[in-house]
């Protein structure tokens, strides 16, 4: 299979490629340097001495993007994972537009300006699998994080769209819900062990997921019953609560 | 960056810090820039307090392979690439560490700083006689490339210098070319501590040897222990079941240390009765096997989280060397301590090392015989220790610091006189020794 994951530098990005690279197969990557991608390859080549190519991509370089894809050969690719993301600081995206639009940009348009063509080619060739990492964040807002978990509601209802969609086509999307994990973007932030899983564990279940053609998961199965409450307090009790 | 309490595999002792994670020399800068004592940290599995401190610089993060020479054997990755990662991409190639502790889950940043030391000590010195170049950065900022020929004081402040010098970022090595994944194993039955010296001087052809000894026998009995000695198999010594595939290792079971065991399960009684077992598990006077390289190399890796064996409130690890011609007559008085004392170690390894070198002076490997031993922490512990101290000092012997928490700073200064004053990188133990 050919596997393009755009954000190969995150961890979970990381570890979704270590599992396709073990499985041999051809992995097309992406992240924002050239340094960080000459990290993953060659350490992808040793241990798996699997086949990489890789390409500098910012998630918000729209003007960019086009001419990328086209380098990648989107047609050639057989599922295509889209990891990055950007949690930024709730408190400065309140006063600093440039924050909340960061936000806004990494997490919903970048993904959508990536995916829109994807999508598209496709569709026209009856074929492919897209899957896209959401957040449980997108599922109702909080105020510690209604700017990430605004993008991220939008990227949701993107990939619902899409599904609908594509699925008249033959074409596989499916929505990733990680809750907590242990990675870069939340070094520092205090998670409860039992809701937080580590990258290469959640990597391990999104990859089968995608082989089985599930449409929306949650990587530990707790988050469905946490959300469930979360999305049901009603909203006169809700908006007293600091969560 | 991460808040967390945090202790080294002994488990004491026990510190708030607070982790960062760098990915490249850039993001090493700009924390030095802020902080007043960084603490370089590879996996944790040091035994006391030498990677532990309020700041901590973890290498967790540096686990890239950069490039891997398989006509040369020769190996450039990370610092905190675990020495279990390299073992499963470079055997299936037909290659071995060159030098490796009793357990793969250290990193190779670790390795280096504490210039670990194997069975084949004696053969093949330290880890870093086999080192290339490592990349370390210094106080400055200032991302370094020394090797034995370039910036080659650096390199051997860094070899052994448990971190002090700056942050280790990467290294390049030689690995070692073996035909299979076994070890073609014999082991001996010494019935006293004449017999196992003399079975190390006979073995010194031998790559790897290494005894367990049964420290709590006395009288003529007194040093009773196994040893092992090895060579990598070649493929000719392998049983037809193992032949057709002879770099990969059969699948075997892992076990683990579900929670911590109360402290009174390890007394002087369970202790007899396991070194009891162990030393009568083989019959005869000698054995021969041709066996996989992980129980020969880590038997207790495969018992993940042993260190839960001791309890909540840890273990320490003590280990010496002495030099050659008097460890006889240091190890009798050692043991005879310990006995008296009636805290005997579960597990006691022997060793005899080569000739260490003059070159690398933190490294603690010097010729003449190592014991270690574990011990729980407990009320006369820190009593029993400053007794084994003053017997090691008697017979110009020292302590390994990737293992110490105790020593005290008059001995750390009259055994390692030329360890460099504390920097911004220096560790709770660096503090502890130095001041």
């Amino acid at each position: 299979m050919n596997i393009l994951i755009f954000g190969a530098n995150s961890d979970l990005g990381n570890q979704i490629a270590q599992i396709h690279a073990s499985q041999g197969d051809n992995l097309f990557l992406t992240a924002r340097t050239e340094v960080q991608l000459d990290r993953i390859k060659s350490d992808l080549e040793i241990r798996h001495k699997a086949e990489i190519q890789t390409f500098e991509l910012d998630a918000i370089d729209f003007e960019q993007h086009p001419q990328l894809l086209d380098r990648i050969e989107i047609s050639e690719m057989d599922r295509v994972y889209c990891v990055f993301g950007y949690l930024g600081e709730q408190e400065k995206a309140e006063k600093d537009f440039g924050e909340s639009r960061q936000i806004i940009e990494v997490n919903y348009t970048g993904a959508v300006s990536l995916l829109n063509p994807i999508a598209e080619v496709f569709a026209q060739k009856g074929a492919g699998s897209i899957i896209g990492i959401s957040s449980v964040a997108g599922e109702r807002g909080r105020m510690s994080n209604y700017m990430y978990g605004s993008a991220k509601a939008a990227f949701t209802a993107y990939l619902d769209g899409m599904r609908n969609r594509l699925a008249h086509k033959g074409v596989h999307v499916m929505t990733v819900k990680p809750g907590f994990m242990r990675t870069k973007m939340t070094e520092g932030l205090p998670l409860a062990a039992p809701l937080t899983a580590n990258p290469d564990k959640a990597a391990k279940i999104i990859v089968k997921a995608a082989s089985k053609k599930k449409n929306t998961i949650y990587v530990l199965p707790i988050w469905r019953w946490v959300m469930l409450i979360i999305r049901n307090v009603p909203e006169f009790i809700f908006k007293k609560l600091k969560l | 960056m991460r808040k967390e309490e945090l202790s080294n595999w002994g488990n004491y002792p026990k510190v708030k810090a607070e982790l960062h994670f760098p990915e490249s020399a850039e993001e090493v800068r700009q924390l030095l820039s802020s902080a007043q004592r960084l603490v370089p940290r590879g996996n944790g599995r040091s035994y006391g307090d030498s990677s532990l401190g309020k700041a901590i610089l973890s290498s967790k993060r540096l686990d890239k392979f950069l490039a891997f020479d398989e006509k040369a054997g020769i190996l450039h990755c990370e610092a905190g690439v675990l020495l279990s990662e390299i073992l499963e991409v470079v055997v299936p190639s037909g290659f071995f560490l060159p030098v490796t502790p009793g357990t793969k889950f250290i990193t190779v940043g670790g390795a280096i700083a504490a210039d670990v030391h194997g069975k084949n000590h004696h053969v093949d010195a330290c880890f870093s006689e086999h080192l290339l170049f490592i990349d370390v950065v210094v106080e400055t900022g200032e991302l370094i490339r020394c090797s034995k020929a370039e910036h080659s004081e650096l390199f051997w402040e860094t070899v052994g210098g448990m971190g002090n010098t700056g942050f280790i970022l990467g290294a390049s090595f030689r690995l070692k070319p073996v035909e299979t994944a076994f070890i073609r194993q014999e082991s001996l039955k010494a019935k006293n501590l004449e017999e196992v010296m003399a079975f190390f001087e006979e073995s010194e052809s031998w790559t790897y040897t290494v005894a367990w000894i049964d420290c709590l026998q006395k009288g003529k009995n007194q040093g009773r222990s196994l040893l092992l000695r090895g060579e990598h198999a070649k493929k000719e010594d392998l049983p037809a079941k193992w032949k057709e595939k002879p770099l990969t290792q059969p699948k075997k079971l892992q076990l683990n240390m579900p929670m911590q065991l109360p402290g009174f399960v390890l007394n002087t009684f369970s202790i007899k009765a396991f070194n009891f077992l162990y030393y009568h598990k083989q019959f005869s006077k000698s054995s021969k096997a041709i066996v996989p390289y992980e129980p020969f190399f880590y038997p207790l890796d495969f018992i993940h989280n042993w260190n839960r064996m001791y309890g909540k409130k840890g273990f320490t690890q003590y280990q010496f060397v002495l030099p050659k011609e008097k460890s006889r007559e240091g190890l009798k008085e050692i043991l005879d301590q310990i006995r008296i004392s009636r805290q005997g170690s579960f597990l006691t390894v022997l060793k005899l090392f080569g000739k260490s070198n003059p070159l690398a002076p933190h490294t603690f490997p010097q010729e003449g015989y190592t014991l270690a031993m574990d011990f729980p922490i407990r009320k006369g512990l820190p009593d029993l220790l400053k007794k084994l101290d003053e017997i090691v000092l008697k017979f110009e012997g020292r302590l390994y610091l990737a293992k110490d928490a105790f020593m005290s700073k008059a001995m750390y200064e009259h055994t390692y006189p030329e360890f460099p004053k504390p920097s911004i990188f220096s560790s709770d133990q660096q503090i502890r020794l130095s001041t």
